[in-house]
């Protein structure tokens, strides 16, 4: 047992698993945004589009950077191999990411969701007891302010636009709204975590999630909805059919050719 | 008895390695060198390896892979071998460490560069009768504008 692991009571496949939470979230979620090159509703759009999926791929490579390098020679992994060579059941993304882009109203309320919670636990990982993750937490917050200024806005322009986008807005916050709950889940790790000083309270990044979101809706003239279901398992690896096709077009060169560099 | 290696004939100090760095440059923005652009954080020896610290902008920013190609292609020109390219993530890359140099480069070159507080000026004719038409532009760093008194649209370095 390492020394950290005496004072901090986490293994190294605690920090990595830790660190592929994080990473397969921004992995997952710029590959989705991804697809929507030479799609986008108008050409800036397009373009912003895929510049949030550019930074989201860059953030996921530092995290899984991170992640791969826990543990002794035989466990570490470099990025492209935790990402592109592992099987559906191994990524640890929330489920929200992997649900697909639907139309550009899906998009952007699934980009804010996850925008606010970004900010959020990033600017508390700044002060993270893991210092690589605290260094990258920094990093990407800026990128991750920047992003919610846009989702945030789309919110609003699209929320107060026409009957339709509005009606559109808000069958997406209905849509995804039961996705939410999974980004707080508290679990042994998460907890463990937490004692260790190495992750947040996430009742109190829940809290805070709710007061950042819930006056955005109002003022965009959107509710969510009041009860339903609730989904979860990614974490543990129990993801929807929509991740194996993710995989199947993002791993597809390397399972193919293996190895493979262009 | 061990004969000591003998030490690398040539180390140069960091003031000229500095000085054949200038002629690396943002691919994508070809008129600001690594300096100006402030990526380049720390040049030292460590022994008889040369370390090059560098900042990188945007995480997901193709160019700095080119950056770190191009400074090695530069230093083995001048006959140095022993390299190592080091990343810092911390403190994190910021546009306020564009150069005075590198601003005028950028001006110059028809992007406007970053502002903390105040409009954004057209690079153009100068008016700061700008508006912006998209947060985000052709690469990571840059914003899209309209000049509203000479009508140009026109590239605007993000403040990051």
């Amino acid at each position: 047992m390492s020394a950290s692991a005496i004072t901090t009571g986490l293994l190294p496949a605690d920090y990595r698993e830790y660190a592929l939470r994080l990473g397969d979230n921004a992995l997952i979620l710029g590959q989705r945004l991804s697809e929507w090159c030479g799609h986008g509703p108008f050409l800036e759009e397009d373009i912003a589009l895929t510049n949030l999926s550019l930074d989201l791929i860059g953030q996921a490579q530092l995290l899984l950077e991170l992640a791969g390098s826990q543990g002794d020679d035989t466990e570490q992994k470099t990025a492209d191999e935790l990402a592109y060579l592992r099987d559906a059941d191994a990524f640890r993304n929330v489920l929200l990411v992997e649900q697909p882009n639907g139309d550009f109203a899906h998009t952007m309320v699934r980009q804010y969701l996850m925008d606010v919670y970004d900010e959020i636990l990033y600017s508390e990982l700044i002060r993270s007891g893991w210092q690589p993750l605290a260094d990258i937490a920094r990093k990407v917050l800026k990128e991750i302010r920047y992003h919610k200024q846009h989702s945030g806005d789309w919110l609003w322009r699209l929320g107060q636009g026409t009957d339709e986008s509005h009606q559109r807005m808000q069958q997406a916050v209905d849509d995804l709204w039961f996705y939410t709950p999974e980004l707080f889940e508290n679990d042994d790790l998460q907890q463990r975590l937490q004692a260790a000083g190495v992750a947040p309270d996430m009742a109190s990044i829940q809290t805070r999630w709710q007061a950042g979101v819930l006056p955005a809706l109002k003022q965009a003239g959107l509710r969510p909805p009041e009860s339903g279901w609730v989904a979860t398992g990614g974490r543990k690896g129990h993801h929807s059919e929509h991740l194996g096709y993710i995989l199947a077009e993002m791993q597809f060169l390397q399972r193919a050719y293996p190895g493979c560099e262009w | 008895m061990c004969a000591s290696r003998p030490a690398q004939a040539h180390q140069p100090d960091a003031d000229t390695v500095r000085g054949w760095l200038a002629v690396v440059t943002d691919p994508e923005i070809p008129v600001l060198s690594l300096e100006d652009l402030g990526v380049l954080r720390a040049i030292e020896w460590r022994g008889d390896t040369l370390e090059i610290t560098i900042s990188p902008t945007y995480t997901g920013c193709p160019a700095m892979d080119r950056m770190r190609a191009d400074i090695e292609a530069a230093l083995r020109a001048r006959g140095l071998q022993k390299l190592r390219i080091k990343e810092q993530l911390d403190p994190p890359w910021s546009s306020d460490w564009i150069s005075p140099a590198g601003r005028a480069a950028l001006q110059a070159w028809g992007v406007a560069p970053p502002v903390r507080s105040g409009s954004v000026r057209c690079p153009q004719c100068g008016s700061a009768h700008t508006t912006c038409i998209s947060r985000f532009g052709s690469t990571a760093c840059k914003a899209l504008y309209k000049c509203e008194d000479c009508l140009e649209p026109f590239d605007y370095f993000k403040c990051h």
